[in-house]
């Protein structure tokens, strides 16, 4: 970095507390009187205390200074979805970064859950519901987290298994047992939703475990699951075993939807602001490059070998090109079968609160929006992404379509009549 | 007796080699990749890894020596804890059948939980997934030393004991050159029963917390639907557990004594 950079860095970082100090003192009028009050390191020192301002300083410049910490450890599930958080190691993101990275693959997501609030890995893969409901408290022990990034979109399937051919709706799948990754999942609040739009009630009429990923297709050829909901590779590896058939893409439910997130403790951002971007910058690259349809197949096999995936190639690349056989004898081509779009919509985390709420997860009243800004960190990663050349969205909230049935619309602005106009709901 | 053993070792061969050619028979008539493998392509994949125990390509992929090392280790942090907190507490059990009567009902709802039960409270509490998986092993070979130690000096000879009393020996010593030595054969039969409910329980356990060790293998195996791979692991795995066992066996031969 030459003085230059340096200069206009110091500035910012002076621009980002002046800012923070004039909102928390309403305005600089405020600002200045308390500044004269009580001296200008009291109170630099007085706001660090309740404001993260060593993170603001770091957000508010295009380029982190350098990291804290350098040797970071990051889970993963073996799963499509991780692929940004892992092909960033084995093609040199995090490197880029200046970060030497290494990525450790977890049993179940919910070894994900505690290795890192136990501190054993520094960031983490995550589903996206994880980070809402850890920060909640809800299923686990209440611990504060962000989500900066969403890794894919799309990218889940319902899988029957062959004898299930005949199956043609929801209303067929009364009294089967399925599979879904975690309770806190996109997975498991998808399938609630499909079934439930076809009218079958998911708690009563059929029964759902949550069974770790890697394990479902060896539960299905055992006939211990009649179908699943889960991540790729295990839809289309189920087709590649001869075992199950492809019977809905994710993307017919809600086209677009959020499946996994990049995540850390809120203690890392704070802590090690530097760090923290520096990852995000790397996950944040990788993404964009997943997203490029001409890079799936060199990510396929970057990401297939034992130490990440353990899955043949030819799986991966089924997945990630969209060109697939889907076991019932047909080849279908849906390019965006899983795409990579890291942009963590506010909205989106109310829509994950609500189905927690609708299905009993959630018991207690909270403020959906709240939550989210707090968890989701739209505003900052749509900075970041710009400070990358990348295009983030205008608004960070908006309305989502569901295409699975009624087109229903989910309005982020309305969520308490969105939960009333279900008929099935725990709530 | 030599002729005795030529006959055992016939029929031990005859009983391999029919189950594998039974093995073989009944999956040969599968395509290959398909179906449960047999013992040709197990032999092969067991080749490969043989030839490389100790390859290391990162952090989720290791070599079967490094990953049965690993396992090896836990396995000697746990069992040797666990084992020396069995010999003093079972010690202490043995000398006073008073104590022994007040902490029994503990110990027998303690013993039939299953080692990974405890798994998610060491996780919640010691914040740190190796040193749970170590106190995994730990609980699976707490017991059987415990009480096998326990009945042992409970039955040593009073003569003995009473010995010990006219000759004032201080109690160090009373342990190392009186009770001990009565109660070893019972402390080594007990030790060679943990060191076996210790290796089943730890292929669980990593299981559960994945990184290294053969039984994160076994699951990363499982993944990938590498049945060659999981079988292999699986015979390594008994192997192992018989040289575990008989090298305690030898211990508990060079301690047995008659009266």
């Amino acid at each position: 970095m030459n003085d230059d950079n340096q200069d206009t860095g110091t500035l910012r970082a002076q621009a980002a507390e002046r800012a923070v100090e004039r909102a928390v003192f309403g305005g600089e009028h405020g600002r200045r009187a308390f500044l004269a009050a009580v001296g200008a390191t009291t109170a630099t020192a007085a706001l660090a205390s309740v404001f993260p301002m060593a993170a603001a300083k770091a957000i508010a410049q295009d380029k982190p200074g350098p990291p804290e910490k350098r040797d970071l450890k990051i889970g993963f599930i073996p799963i499509t979805c991780a692929t940004p958080i892992i092909m960033a190691e084995p093609m040199g993101f995090y490197k880029k970064q200046g970060l030497n990275v290494q990525v450790l693959k977890a049993s179940s997501w919910a070894m994900i859950r505690d290795i890192s609030i136990n501190g054993e890995t520094d960031a983490t893969h995550m589903l996206s519901p994880m980070p809402l409901a850890i920060t909640l408290g809800v299923g686990s022990q209440s611990v504060p987290y962000v989500m900066p990034a969403v890794e894919n979109i799309n990218g889940q399937a319902i899988t029957l298994a062959t004898k299930h051919k005949g199956v043609k709706s929801a209303a067929d799948m009364k009294g089967f047992k399925f599979g879904v990754p975690f309770d806190y999942s996109m997975h498991n609040f998808l399938l609630r939703y499909f079934l439930a739009e076809g009218g079958v009630d998911p708690d009563r009429d059929v029964q759902i475990r949550a069974v770790p990923p890697p394990e479902m297709v060896a539960n299905l050829r055992a006939n211990n699951l009649d179908g699943y909901l889960a991540p790729d590779p295990f839809n289309q590896r189920a087709v590649f075993e001869d075992v199950g058939f492809i019977f809905m893409l994710s993307k017919d439910i809600w086209p677009g939807h959020p499946c996994c997130a990049f995540a850390a403790k809120r203690e890392l951002m704070e802590k090690m602001p530097n760090t923290f971007q520096a990852t995000l910058n790397a996950i944040l690259d990788a993404t964009q490059y997943a997203h490029v349809p001409a890079h799936r197949k060199e990510i396929a096999a970057a990401i297939a070998p034992k130490n990440f995936l353990n899955q043949p190639v030819e799986v991966l690349e089924q997945v990630l090109t969209g060109v697939f056989p889907d076991g019932l004898g047909n080849t279908r081509t849906v390019p965006d079968r899983i795409d990579f779009d890291p942009f963590p919509y506010h909205s989106m985390a109310i829509w994950i609160l609500t189905q927690m709420k609708r299905w009993g997860y959630l018991k207690a009243d909270v403020s959906y929006r709240k939550v989210a800004e707090e968890v989701f960190l739209a505003t900052s990663t749509a900075r970041s992404m710009r400070a990358l050349g990348q295009k983030p969205p205008d608004a960070s909230s908006v309305k989502h379509a569901f295409a699975v049935g009624k087109t229903k619309l989910f309005d982020p602005d309305k969520p308490d009549d969105y939960l009333k106009s279900f008929a099935i709901r725990r709530t | 007796m030599a002729r005795d053993r030529v006959r055992v070792l016939c029929l031990s061969v005859t009983i391999g080699l029919v189950f594998v050619l039974a093995w073989q028979a009944f999956t040969a008539t599968r395509p290959p990749g398909k179906g449960l493998p047999g013992p040709l392509a197990v032999g092969a994949t067991a080749w490969q890894m043989l030839a490389h125990p100790f390859y290391d390509h990162g952090p989720n992929d290791k070599g079967i020596g490094l990953q049965l090392a690993a396992s090896l280790g836990r396995l000697a942090l746990g069992y040797l804890a666990a084992s020396a907190a069995a010999v003093m507490l079972g010690v202490a059990l043995g000398l006073s059948p008073l104590l022994y009567r007040a902490v029994n009902p503990y110990i027998q709802v303690l013993k039939p939980v299953s080692p990974l039960a405890w798994m998610p409270l060491f996780l919640y509490t010691i914040k740190d997934s190796g040193q749970s998986a170590i106190l995994v092993i730990f609980m699976s070979s707490l017991w059987p030393t415990l009480a096998n130690t326990a009945f042992g000096v409970a039955s040593i000879k009073r003569d003995y004991l009473n010995v010990a009393s006219i000759l004032q020996l201080s109690w160090p010593r009373r342990l190392a050159t009186v009770i001990l030595p009565a109660a070893a054969p019972a402390i080594v039969a007990g030790l060679r029963i943990s060191v076996g409910s210790a290796w089943v329980a730890i292929v669980a356990a990593e299981m559960l917390i994945g990184g290294t060790g053969i039984g994160y293998f076994v699951w990363n195996e499982w993944n990938n639907l590498a049945l060659t791979s999981v079988i292999f692991a699986i015979l390594a795995i008994g192997l192992i557990g018989v040289l575990l066992d008989a090298g305690l066996a030898r211990l508990s031969r060079r301690l047995a004594y008659t009266e």
